[in-house]
């Protein structure tokens, strides 16, 4: 088998030496010259970048966009690159001309960017719904428009394709978007080109310094450039790190399972119910197309949106090191700022959630500078069970406020065996508060912080328990 | 339409600073910043960067062959800092190397030694110690002390306003490339040729007649690429003419955040006196700008401010004066509004304080106080036209300002922990460059043999549709299709002594310069044509390709006229050059008639405050606009409502952090947020004013780029009446930006 990574970019198949690291953008622009694809920021945060990623899964090629600047060119083996290129044909795809009819393009630096945004959401989205379409593209920045002529492209976009899309039903979108030009007609014959892409060859042995990269939103953002000069090991996509799979009394969730993932899944749908809602909140699309957990966690910024709800949901964290796993709570996990109870050629293999027969209330707070794809200045959840207002155990955390996710240890102990009440939530939220010591920084200083944890606090239990909690409670 | 940037933008086919290639033997150049706000560069060692793979130079100020000068107002700015740091991120050195990694390895490599001293960063201390860029300046109207022992009501305070990121998404980049007989080419992302044209030269020590400055489009810009891309058009041509290779210099995000200039913070203090009907009869405001280490164009923005001092509204007596502060930040640079956002927001802060005391609802003050035609403007100009109470009294209907009053009401006597609020926003702004000398724009014009059409003006295409304006107006003039037209790159050969790109003014002025020169070659063609078919050209009109003769196609179509011309040996060509008649300004009274016209409108903004999280949304902005006779609904409308979203980024999440040290700490995406589309209102509703003809610019129209920028300042007010409805009697804070951390702070202290 020949060396360098296969894959097809748009309508060919491609293979390339350059280094795994080498950032994915930076391959379509300097070595193919898709300058289509644009960089405007190289953290993830504008979307300009975003391409599709197309993976052969259970038979069927599922595109998802992604921020090319976070993504190393390495884990593209065996997919279907699409770039704004990519879609085009003669004239403009409906996406495109939607675009122009209602200006929803100034600049147009970011238009790329969108309009690959929402050709994925034509082609993955079940519902096609309005909203989701916004959602679909709250990873792109446009500083021209306001948003508004964007709106009514979306709307556009979706009187006129919609009800053909769903009538064709999941199996037939694809055909139906290639008839009505949506994507040109290649698309069709990609499931069988990347069948015969030849297969990743098997890892080799890693070196002990390889650079271990999950999904690599992070790592993209903090030492992009060095990667392309360091040995990876790629664990996106590598066996008994990745999938959500249930046990007797926990669920599993792969270290390398992505936050897209988990808010698809029908598994974690049916045991934590609000859970895919609350992950909405977490970064934009693209990202969540390709952060992990395992990252997140692993990561250990103080104030992880994942870290925090699973601490709330009292999760399990296994760390393997060659063929041996250990598992610890991973409210233990966290050590200090950045420091983590990892050693030397441990990585986080997968996460566990206790599944309760009576099942666990969940809920998750975050404020940040801006409502979605930014950083909290303060984030909470919790996740507690309770039989007629009587909570029988809880686990309460906090981001933002601590070197680390912050288990609220004593504050989850106290609420053990309390009634729902607005007195036990004064002393909840109280001893909680004695627990953290936020710092002051862009995010916030350190009253304002202190401030907004009382008050997530306090909305966990006006959230969970209104008949129980009103506003006239607030401490 | 694919004439047009839109049909390509779609399919990601147009080329930006970038993303252009084809330059053989391309170098890439990096900056190495200032890592201090203030002090003293001791020694600069690059020995090491020097032996690193790939490097090919370090540049310092040293290797100047010109002069290290790149300040266009005042000469206060060197490209390279000589000696003395006056702010953290001044380009010290410039690094060269085959890649832009190489580069920006061989920045680390250099070894700085620097005397660190205090800053100077607030704009009061500054005024305080005589830090100035320019003597203050004051603008008068009437007898303010005369007036104030007349006042029913008095209201004084402060009002702070921020800065403001540009982010446009295209970073500031430029390629430099030596051509024959030291000639250099420079492609900037710039939103003026000519500026950089002349900067460079200076820098180079050669003749402007030996740089070429083109500009294809550029990703964004408002107003930061005006003056601020200069620096890094003059580093790479300073390069490209050392090395004699092409040299590229595209900034990263971080540097661009932490390099350049942006919206200037203000500071300011009002008092505004009133009579017992609510009749503003004194006001009085000292405005402190924060400037920056340098003065790029912050007199002109000062400027603004003070012209605009008193908005919408007719003020009998007035006293403004601005201070230019010089401090050790990055130097703050034009920013859509250009100092008029920052005016209007104290006088809007004063009338909403005015109004809580008067116990009256803000519009009713604001209603009773606007503009009427013939009212004598701070600056000694009439108003004319005046639509500044049809769009105010258009906004109180369409909107139905009662109706959505009493929604307000509703809901927030319905919800103990969310309150909405509401504010309408009035905007007078005026059009022209208040630099009276930069009111002219050229065109070139080329008709050829094929009957296609080449434009070129001195306007710079950034997504405001300016390209487009200029196609419908040469078309129409001409009477050919706009197919037929191409509106070519902006460039200082074709096009030359061509203003900034600015003020609102790039249709108005470059529109007509084309228009005038396609006026001169319809007058030779229609000669062509009176000589062909036997008819006075006086009696004959062409018209969407045909020539007319009273309405009636005469058989003459524009290619064979054309052809036509060509074998008559008529000029197909034609230069013209537009100056803005009747404007005048002159400095030592403060009076004179700078503007053109004026462009009105109102907006109604409604907004929610989550009172448990502190969390504030703008959930609606509905505005009666006067875009005149609108060349391009869709664009203007475009460019309403994205000036709008800015407008409220500006006044609700977009905050710049210094450390003490005076360095940007919000130098990223991830920590400088700008709306994104949940932020942006749900609802935008722009209606333009009907039967509004403008005498004064292109066919019609009016400038439209940076006026609705304004309305945004209405989605702080409404705020503030938000948090009014939590808790009465409570003083409300007048500091943009009013973030969820001020939001808690107020509710919760």
């Amino acid at each position: 088998m020949a060396a360098g990574i296969a894959f097809l970019l748009n309508g060919r198949e491609v293979r390339t030496s350059l280094p795994p690291g080498t950032a994915l953008v930076d391959f379509l622009r300097d070595g193919q010259r898709l300058t289509g694809t644009r960089i405007g920021c190289r953290e993830g945060d504008c979307g300009a970048c975003t391409v599709l990623l197309g993976r052969l899964e259970d038979g069927r090629v599922r595109y998802r966009a992604v921020a090319s600047c976070l993504f190393p060119l390495g884990d593209v083996a065996g997919c279907h690159v699409v770039t704004i290129e990519g879609l085009n044909h003669d004239g403009l795809t409906p996406v495109q001309q939607d675009f122009v009819s209602e200006g929803a393009s100034q600049c147009g630096f970011c238009t790329p960017g969108l309009v690959v945004s929402l050709t994925g959401f034509l082609l993955e989205d079940p519902a096609l719904e309005t909203e989701d379409a916004v959602s679909a593209v709250e990873g792109n920045i446009c500083r021209c428009t306001g948003y508004a002529a964007i709106r009514r492209a979306i709307e556009r976009l979706l009187r006129e394709a919609r009800p053909a899309a769903l009538a064709a039903g999941p199996e037939g979108r694809l055909d139906a978007l290639v008839g009505r030009g949506v994507v040109p007609a290649y698309f069709s014959g990609i499931p069988a080109q990347l069948r015969e892409l030849p297969a990743e060859a098997a890892p080799k042995r890693e070196p002990a310094d390889a650079v271990v990269v999950a999904g690599g939103t992070d790592l993209f953002v903090q030492r992009g450039p060095e990667l392309a000069e360091r040995k990876l090991r790629l664990l996106a996509h590598r066996d008994g790190f990745t999938g959500i799979w249930p046990a007797p009394d926990r669920l599993f969730i792969g270290a390398a399972a992505t936050v897209a993932g988990l808010m698809e899944s029908p598994l974690v749908a049916a045991v934590f119910p609000p859970l895919p809602g609350f992950l909405r909140l977490v970064s934009s699309t693209q990202v969540r197309h390709r952060a992990t957990v395992g990252g997140n966690i692993v990561n250990a910024s103080p104030i992880g949106d994942l870290s925090v709800i699973l601490l709330a949901l009292d999760a399990g964290i296994g760390l393997r090191c060659g063929a041996r796993t250990r598992e610890r709570k991973l409210r233990d996990f966290f050590l200090g700022y950045k420091k983590l109870d990892l050693k030397p050629g441990e990585v986080v293999a997968w996460l566990s959630l206790p599944v309760t027969r009576q099942g666990v209330r969940l809920h998750f707070e975050k404020v940040a500078r801006r409502r979605r794809q930014d950083i909290a200045s303060v984030n909470a959840a919790i996740g507690l069970e309770a039989e007629d207002g009587r909570i029988t155990a809880a686990h309460a955390a906090a981001g933002g406020v601590a070197p680390v996710p912050l288990y609220l240890r004593r504050a989850s102990a106290f609420l053990a065996g309390r009634e729902v009440s607005p007195a036990t939530v004064r002393e909840f939220i109280g001893i909680a508060a004695s627990e953290t010591a936020p710092i002051s920084d862009v995010r916030g200083a350190t009253a304002y912080k202190q401030a907004l944890l009382r008050r997530l606090l306090f909305a966990h239990f006006l959230e969970l328990f209104p008949d129980r909690i009103g506003a006239g409670d607030l401490p | 339409m694919k004439q047009n940037d839109i049909f390509f933008h779609g399919r990601g086919e147009t080329l930006y600073v970038d993303d252009l290639g084809g330059f053989a033997g391309l170098l890439h150049a990096a900056v190495l910043p200032s890592p201090v706000a203030r002090g003293r560069l001791l020694r600069l060692d690059a020995s090491a960067a020097r032996r690193l793979p790939g490097v090919v130079a370090v540049l310092t100020a040293a290797d100047i062959p010109g002069e290290n000068q790149i300040g266009g107002i005042l000469l206060d700015e060197p490209l390279l800092a000589d000696g003395e740091l006056h702010f953290a991120g001044q380009p010290v050195a410039l690094a060269v190397a085959e890649t832009p990694r190489q580069a920006r390895q061989a920045l680390a490599a250099v070894r700085l030694e620097v005397e660190e001293l205090e800053p100077l960063l607030d704009p009061r201390q500054a005024a305080a110690r005589g830090s100035l860029i320019a003597p203050p300046r004051t603008f008068a109207l009437g007898d303010v002390e005369a007036a104030w022992p007349l006042c029913a009501h008095v209201v004084s305070g402060r009002a702070e306003t921020g800065g403001q990121e540009h982010l446009y998404l295209e970073t500031q980049a430029a390629v430099a490339v030596p051509g024959e007989k030291d000639t250099l080419r420079v492609i900037s992302a710039t939103q003026s040729p000519s500026g950089v044209q002349r900067i460079v030269a200076r820098v180079l020590g050669v003749p402007m007649s030996q740089v070429a400055v083109e500009v294809y489009r550029l990703g964004g810009a408002f107003g930061g690429k005006e003056d601020q891309a200069t620096a890094w058009a003059a580093l790479a041509a300073l390069a490209a003419r050392a090395l004699r290779r092409p040299v590229k210099l595209a900034l990263e995000r971080r540097e661009d955040m932490r390099c350049t200039g942006k919206r200037h913070p203000y500071s300011s203090d009002f008092r505004l006196g009133l009579d017992a009907e609510g009749r503003i009869l004194a006001y009085e405001v000292t405005f402190y700008q924060n400037a920056g280490a340098a003065a790029d164009l912050s007199t002109a923005i000062l400027e603004r401010t003070l012209f605009h001092a008193g908005n919408s509204y007719r003020i009998p007596n007035l006293r403004a004066t601005g201070y230019s502060c010089r401090t050790n930040l990055p130097p703050f640079t034009a920013f859509r509004g250009f100092g008029a956002p920052q005016a209007m927001f104290v006088l809007e802060a004063a009338l909403f304080l005015a109004a809580e005391k008067m116990g009256l609802e803000p519009a009713e003050l604001q209603r009773r106080n606007l503009l009427h035609e013939g009212d004598e403007l701070p600056y000694g100009q009439k108003l004319a036209n005046s639509r500044a109470a049809r769009c105010f009294d258009q906004a109180v209907s369409a909107f139905d300002l009662e109706a959505a009053r009493e929604r307000v009401r509703a809901y927030n006597a319905a919800n103990a922990l969310s309150k909405k609020g509401l504010a309408l926003m009035p905007v007078c702004f005026g059009i022209s460059f208040t630099s009276t000398h930069l009111n002219q724009a050229g065109a070139l014009v080329h008709v050829y043999t094929d009957g296609s059409v080449s434009v070129s003006t001195g306007a710079v295409e950034m997504g405001q549709g300016v390209n487009g304006k200029i196609q419908l107006a040469a078309a129409r003039t001409l009477g050919t299709a706009s197919r037929r037209l191409r509106i070519e790159s902006t460039c200082t050969q074709r096009v030359a002594n061509t203003s900034p790109t600015a003020a609102s003014t790039g249709a108005d002025l470059n529109g007509r310069a084309a228009e005038l020169a396609c006026r001169e070659i319809r007058a030779r063609l229609l000669q062509v044509a009176a000589a062909r078919l036997g008819i006075p050209a006086g009696e004959l009109d062409i018209r969407a390709d045909a020539v007319l003769r009273a309405g009636q196609k005469t058989g003459l179509g524009w290619e064979e006229l054309v052809q036509a011309a060509y074998m008559a040996r008529v000029n197909l060509s034609a230069q013209a050059h537009y100056a803005t008649p009747g404007i005048r300004f002159d400095r030592a009274s403060e009076k004179g008639e700078p503007f053109a016209y004026h462009v009105f409108g109102t907006a109604l903004v409604e907004a929610t405050i989550d009172g448990l999280r502190g969390v504030a949304d703008v959930d609606a902005v509905r505005a009666v606009h006067d875009a005149g006779a609108s060349l391009s609904p869709l664009v203007d409308r475009g460019q309403a409502e994205g000036g709008i979203v800015q407008g409220i980024g500006w006044v609700t999440l977009e905050e710049l952090l210094y450390s003490d040290k005076g360095k940007l700490l919000t130098d990223t995406l991830s920590t400088y947020k700008v709306p994104d589309i949940r932020t942006a209102p749900a609802t935008i509703e722009v209606r333009f004013l009907k039967d509004a003809p403008n005498p004064a610019a292109l066919l019609g129209s009016k400038a439209v780029g940076e006026p609705p920028f304004m309305y945004g300042i209405g989605a702080y007010f409404a705020l503030l009446a938000a948090l009014r409805a939590f808790r009465p009697g409570k003083p409300l804070p007048f500091s943009a930006p009013l973030t969820n951390e001020k939001i808690l702070a107020w509710l919760s202290e």
